[in-house]
Formats: structure tokens, sequence, C-alpha cells
């Protein structure tokens, strides 16, 4: 009993965790219509930076600050928001197909670095020696589990709170604009690019957090971790769910977590062994399915963007 | 030094006929297409599944074309291959981005081009299996072109110039003499002009895919003949060939091609300097550098 | 009764589809004359145009050329109904030569392809020099003179224009207005949209007012030069006189 009970904990907590970055992802996608193909570096930034300011010391390798946790934490976010930043300036000017290859390229060239670099993230082997928080007081049993998935809880609730009052504030509203029309929005004064990078660099720096999240979890990273297949299960969540519609973002986080480990799980006890190797490419196939029959069969997602009036025509005095 | 140049010219090779056609399509219907790449995998195992066809009712052309390990019914393979994956594409667009389109979200296709590149890429995993496939078991031997530095050439890397010069001379001949070259400079360059001036746009859209299906196939045979054939050559060439595209300015064939050979001997000069593990960033960095130095690439067209 | 080689009735149209721009209008062309559309900015007269080239959509309505209904046709379609547009702005392809713009225009001709060009660059003196050089690199009034030449290679019947004289220089606009009405000598129909009204109603047989999307006046363009609450209002509140 207690099995199921604590392999469900396991599985909601890493639903809530993917939630948190599904949340940032819709800020970027769903309220500012920016694409950004490589959520898996932003997540990644945040799980290697936390990580790495956090744990202990390492050989030959960046390490050793044994950061405060909640300040580990925050590393890693302004890590995550530092590379949105530098990516954002250059990219964000351009034409929406450029962003969608840039940041693209952005997500492939962190999972070589981090590959490669053995001395910033302990190479293909990932890094190792971080305790988790609380690791010595608490243990590591089911009690502890049940603490971190209702911290990871909390945090889902208050990302969420946030970004919903930042939807419906002034700022929202100049994402929308944005969003469906840059040159309206121009005449009107707004400058598209510096609302389009914070928007970027907030979505990137709760991409992060998820990634910190993440990191602490398993108290383990590696590049692994950080592949496009990410990315790809993020969007897929996000297009399932609803775009522009933040409840939709963790209703298709929680769904599309859950279809891929019960998919992995079925086709662990029910393939033949010899189509064991090919598992991964049928749950791949299975997300390309999704991704492709949503957007054809229901494009706004399974919750729509509820249309937000803003003004009822009284004038301001 | 001059091994890594040839090597290069050689990548550059397969990364121009990639990206003309990709740059057509990403102009024309305005949108990234990631499964592009996925095209050259289509290509070279359908190549590999007509060669063995082909082996098996016309044996006299199983024979090897002079010093290459090309043989005939390879090179029969690559021709019937330019024409299955042509369609191929077509078809993807009938059924996929042409009714994302008509809902009306250009990004939306960017997404569709993943989810179809994740299908397509594990539909070959699972139909050809995981393990690496060669058309040609033959070891062919290298000319040593010089030995003092050591400059090494197989006769299949010179074919694959040749043709591929062949097709780029065919191509300028196409878009600088013919009606149907300037039909689509023409529909590159101005869309509602050119429908004003009687060419159908959904046709041209058509002719598009067919074209950059036949280029991308023949890239990936290249591809599967110089190094060898696995269900990731898509992945892995993905980004290249957006970078070639991006080098070169989106909408110009001209620019691709070039773009190609750029980005190709690029890859393989950085090697000399970064540690080899590292080249699939090198991509991303020459796009970069784009990005902050010539935005529109060297052709880059605006779009009106 | 004239033969009517138009007939635009009822046609509620715009860019997007709630959206409509014109509304609820209609035009009738005579064949083997000059119809002028007159009227403020932003009254729809492009759009007008746009509508019968097939480059919009048209929401309600029909337009009928003699029996044919050609609401909504697609714009490579014109030339087979014998239908050519002349764009106001980017109306010549800037990246190709002008030997290879106009072989684009011929491209559906089926008879003799070179004769035809030959024909063209008789009407066009000022292009053949130039056969070899970038359409964008030739001034305003030539680039307009080839855009021109190229609706005319497939021989339409009907010709639509939009604001052909625009950005010229005085003798270059008088120049192309005077080629637009030697143009009827052949039977051909044209539908013009002006912003010069002087010139326009010189060269024109009929006029049509438009505003805010909508029929305001019609009649002989002569007539409307007359026309003292049409001077006043839509012709900047000048009295004119044909001929002035």
């Amino acid at each position: 009993m207690i099995g199921i009970v604590s392999y469900l904990v396991f599985l909601a907590t890493v639903a809530s965790i993917l939630a948190i970055a599904v949340l940032g992802l819709n800020l970027q996608w769903g309220n500012t219509g920016l694409f950004n193909g490589g959520v898996a570096a932003f997540f990644g930034a945040g799980a290697y930076g936390t990580l790495i300011l956090g744990g202990g010391p390492q050989d030959g390798q960046l390490g050793g600050f044994g950061l405060f946790y909640p300040l580990a934490l925050l590393g890693g976010m302004a890590t995550a928001g530092l590379l949105a930043w530098g990516v954002g300036i250059l990219t964000l000017r351009l034409r929406h197909d450029y962003l969608a290859i840039s940041t693209f390229g952005i997500a492939v060239a962190f999972e070589n670095l981090m590959r490669n670099a053995q001395w910033l993230g302990g190479g293909a082997q990932g890094l190792h020696g971080f305790e988790r928080p609380l690791h010595a007081a608490l243990g590591d049993g089911f009690l502890y589990n049940i603490l971190f998935l209702l911290c990871v809880l909390v945090i889902l609730v208050l990302t969420y709170r946030f970004l919903e009052t930042l939807v419906a504030s002034p700022f929202g509203r100049q994402l929308r604009a944005i969003r469906e029309d840059e040159t309206a929005a121009r005449s009107l004064g707004k400058v598209p690019t510096r609302i389009r990078l914070t928007a970027f660099v907030t979505g990137c720096v709760i991409l992060g957090l998820a990634g910190g999240l993440y990191g602490t979890f398993y108290a383990f990273v590696s590049p692994q971790d950080i592949l496009p297949t990410l990315t790809f299960q993020i969007w897929a969540m996000l297009i399932v769910g609803g775009a522009g519609n933040n409840k939709g973002a963790v209703l298709g986080a929680f769904l599309i977590w859950g279809a891929w480990t019960a998919s992995g799980w079925a086709l662990s006890r029910f393939a033949p062994i010899e189509a064991q190797l090919y598992t991964g490419s049928i749950q791949y196939i299975l997300i390309g399915l999704v991704i492709v029959g949503m957007l054809l069969w229901r494009p706004q997602g399974l919750l729509p963007e509820r249309l937000v009036v803003s003004q009822t025509g009284h004038t301001k005095t | 030094m001059i091994q890594h140049l040839l090597d290069g010219i050689l990548v550059g090779a397969v990364l121009s006929l990639g990206a003309a056609g990709l740059t057509m399509v990403m102009h024309m219907l305005r949108f990234a297409n990631f499964s592009h790449a996925e095209l050259l995998s289509i290509g070279a195992y359908s190549a590999l599944v007509f060669d063995a066809l082909f082996k098996g009712i016309l044996p006299v052309l199983a024979a090897q074309i002079g010093l290459l390990s090309m043989t005939g019914t390879l090179a029969l393979s690559m021709v019937f291959s330019m024409v299955t994956t042509g369609i191929s594409a077509v078809i993807f667009d009938k059924l996929i981005f042409r009714r994302v389109r008509e809902k009306g979200e250009e990004l939306s296709m960017v997404f569709a081009s993943f989810g179809l590149a994740l299908i397509i890429r594990n539909a070959i995993s699972l139909i050809f299996g995981l393990q690496t496939k060669l058309y040609s078991q033959d070891i062919v031997f290298a000319t040593v072109l010089s030995r003092e530095p050591l400059v090494l050439v197989k006769p299949d890397q010179l074919a694959t110039l040749g043709i591929t010069l062949a097709i780029i001379l065919l191509l300028h001949f196409i878009l600088s003499r013919t009606t149907f070259g300037y039909a689509l400079r023409a529909v590159a360059e101005n869309q509602s002009l050119a429908q004003v001036n009687g060419i159908n746009l959904q046709r041209m859209i058509v002719v598009v895919w067919m074209l950059g299906g036949g280029l991308a196939a023949l890239a990936g045979v290249f591809y599967g003949l110089n190094n060898q054939i696995t269900p990731v050559i898509g992945r892995d060439l993905v980004l290249p060939i957006f970078a070639a595209t991006i080098v070169g300015g989106i909408g110009s064939i001209y620019g691709a091609l070039l773009g190609g050979f750029v980005v190709g001997i690029a890859a393989n000069l950085a090697v000399m300097v970064l540690p080899s593990g590292y080249s699939p960033s090198i991509p991303f960095l020459i796009i970069i550098a784009v990005l902050l130095i010539r935005p529109n690439g060297m052709f880059g067209m605006e779009r009106t | 009764m004239s033969d009517i080689a138009l007939n635009m009735q009822s046609v509620t149209a715009g860019y997007v589809p709630n959206l409509p721009i014109l509304h609820d209008v209609s035009i009738q062309l005579v064949r083997g004359t000059v119809t002028v559309i007159i009227g403020p900015n932003g009254a729809g007269k492009s759009t007008l145009v746009q509508a019968v080239a097939g480059l919009l959509t048209v929401s309600s309505g029909t337009i009928l050329q003699g029996i044919d209904d050609i609401t909504n046709i697609r714009p490579d379609q014109m030339a087979a109904h014998g239908i050519a547009y002349v764009p106001q702005s980017d109306n010549i392809f800037r990246s190709l030569t002008i030997l290879q713009n106009l072989d684009l225009a011929l491209r559906r001709e089926k008879v003799d392809k070179a004769a035809r060009r030959t024909e063209l660059l008789m009407q066009f003196p000022v292009l053949a020099d130039k056969l070899t050089e970038k359409a964008g690199a030739l001034s305003g009034g030539q680039r307009q003179f080839l855009a021109i030449a190229m609706a005319l290679a497939t021989r339409p019947q009907l010709i639509l224009m939009d604001e052909p004289s625009a950005g010229l220089a005085p003798k270059a606009a008088e120049e192309v207005l005077e080629m637009v009405r030697a143009l009827t000598e052949t039977g051909a129909t044209i539908l013009l949209v002006e912003q010069n009204v002087n010139q326009a109603l010189r060269v024109a047989d009929q006029c049509y007012i438009l505003a805010e999307g909508r029929n305001q006046i019609d009649g002989k363009a002569t007539d409307l030069l007359g026309n003292s609450v049409v001077a006043d209002i839509y012709l900047g509140g000048k009295r004119m006189r044909a001929g002035a």
C-alpha cells in the first residue's frame, strides 16, 4: 500500500515540477506568442546552476560553494535568466522563425557543452555530490518525499497566482497586444522588443526554477536530462492543456506526464523482449502524434484561453 | 588543414542540397520546418530499399561504377528515391501543414513540424532498426592526393561533389533562363503579384515541396554513401541545415547553396581549434554570428 | 443599351472576413470605355479593384462578366477571363530583368511568344533598350510602363489599373494616362482608380465616386465636372472645367 502511495507521490512531484515549467512556457508562448524551442536549455541552466551552487566540492570541477539552499535555487533561476537575456537580446527582434531556430540551437549547444565540459558540470557522468535540503534532519524516507511534494505544490500554486496576476495586469494587456498585432502595439508607443524580452526572461526564470527543483529532487543532473525530448514533452503538455490558459498548462502537465509514465510502464510490461529496445521510439511516436493531432483537431487545447475583456467602456476620471 | 577543407566541402555539398529545399519552403510558407531534415533520412532509406529491390530484379546493374562503391542499382535508386521523397513531402504538406495553415496560425506549423519530425525519425527506427547500415559492404580505398601533409580522398567523395556541382549548375540554369525559374523567383519575391501574373500558387507550393524533397533525398543518399545510414541523420543535420539557410539568407536558393558550403567548411575547420566533441555546437555559433553581423544573411529577401 | 463589360452588384468585401471595407457597392463598365473611380482617402477604391481581381474575399454580392460569374475568382484565373490588373505599387519583380519580367507575363501565351514580345516592346520603346537591366534599377515611370506592358501581355479585354500615374512626374503621368486612353482603341475596357482627379476626368468616359466604402455619385465624367456639390466635397472645393 505504502508502495503505491509512494509511487504516486513520486509521480505527482515530477508532474508538479514539470507543471511549473509549462507555466513558464505559457507566459512566453500562450501570452506573448514567443516560440521557445530550447526549453531544455533554460531548465538545465536552473538545474545545473542550483546543484553547482548548493552542492559539495567536486574533483577538478566547478563546485563546492555549498550555498544555503534557497540561495542556490535562486542562483539557478538567475543562471537561467541570464542565459535567456543573452539569447533574447540577440533574437527577439527578429522574425519568429529565427527565434525558433536560435532557441533550438541554444538547447543543442547547451547539452553539447555540458556533455563535453568535464570541468563545468561533470560531463557525461553528470553532477553528483548534492545533498537535498534538510536531508540530514529528515532522512530519505516517505516523510521526506511527502514534505518535498508539499513544498513543490506550494511553489506551483505561488507561481500560478503570480502569473495569473501578471496576465490580468496592464503588462499582461501589453503582451496580448503584441501577440495579436505588433504593428498596432508599436504605433501606440509600446516597445515590443523590451516587453517581449521581459516576458521571455521571466518565463525562462520560471523554467530555471522548475529545473532547479528537478535537480534537487533527484540530487543529480546529467546531459541526459536536458535532451530535446524534454522540450517536446513540455510543448506537448502546453498544446494539450491549452496555450494561453494557466489552468490548462497545469492540466496538460499532469495528463502528459501520466500518459508518458503509463505508456512506458505498459510497454515494458507487455511488449516482447525483442521490442524492449524500441519502447522509447514508440513513446516518441506517440508524443509526435499527440502534438500533430492536437494541432489538427483542437489547436486551442483542452482548456482554451478565456477571452479577457479589459475595457468596460468607462472613461477614466 | 587541407584534409579538413576537403572534408568540409563534402559535408557542405550535403548541407547545400538540404538547405536549398528548406529555404524555398521557409520563405514561401513562412515557417521554420523542423521536419525538412528528416526528408534526408527518408531519402537515404528509400534508396536502400530501392537498391535491394533493383539488385534483385536487375542484377546486371549491381556492378560498381568504376572506382566508386556506388553501384548501378544505387544510382538508379537515387533517382527513384528523389521522386518518392518529393511525393512524401507533398503528402505531409497536404495531410498536416496545409490544414494547420488554414486554421490560421503560422507558428503552429513549426510545432507540427517538430511533431512530424519525431514521428518520421522513430518510425524509421521501428521499421529499419536502430543499427547503422551501409549501401555497400565493399571496402573502397582512398586515393592519396599528397603525403606531406596527408590528404586522402575517396572516389565516392569526388562523385558526390561532381554530381552536386552539376545539380547546382542545373538549378542556376533553371532560375536564370527558364520561365519556370522566373516563376519560382517571382513567387519568392511577391506572392500576390505572382498570382496576378498568372501563377497558380497552390501548384507552385506542390512544386516547391517536390523539388525540396528531391534535393533532400539526394543529400541523404550522399550522406549515407560517405558516412553511414542511421535513423538519426535528420536529427544530426537539422541545425546545420538551418544554419546554412540563415547564412545564405532565407528565401535565396543561391544563398542556401553557398551557405551549405560555408557551414560545412567552418564546422570542419573548427575541429582544428576545438575538441571534436563540440562540433554539434558550431552551427549554433555560426547562427549567432550571422544574427549579430548581418541578420538577413548573404542574399536574404524581405517579404512583401 | 450599351454592352456591359463588367457588372458589379451590391458587393460587400474586405481583407478580413468580418471587417468589410466595401459596403453594397455596384458599378457597371461599358465596353470600350474608360471608367474612373475617385474619392477621398480610405474610400475603398483600391479595395474595389482588388475585389474584381480576386485578391480579397467578396462576402456578398456578385461580379459578372457577361454571363460569367467571376466573384471570388483566384487571381491567377484572371488571364483566362481576359482580365489584367496593374497594382498601384510593387507591380513588377525587382529582382528579375525587364526581359525576364516580360517572359514571365507571357508565360501563358500560346501563340508566338517572341512576336508578342516584340509587339509590346514597340509599344513601349523605353523598355527595349534596357532589356537586361533588373527591374528594380528602373525609374518610377519606366517601372510603370513595364507593369502596364506585363498586364497587356495576355491581350486583356478588361484592364484594371490602380493609380497608374501615382508618384510620377507630370509629363510621365500625362504619357501614362494618354496611353490608358489609347488602349480603348482596341476595344478594351478600362477601370481606373485615380487620386489625380483633373487628369482622370480628362481621359475617362464614366466616373464613380466612392466614399467610406459606398457608392456616392456616378455619371458621365464631363457631367461631374460641372456638379458643384461634388466639386466642394470631393474635388477639393475648386470648380473644375473640362479642359482647364
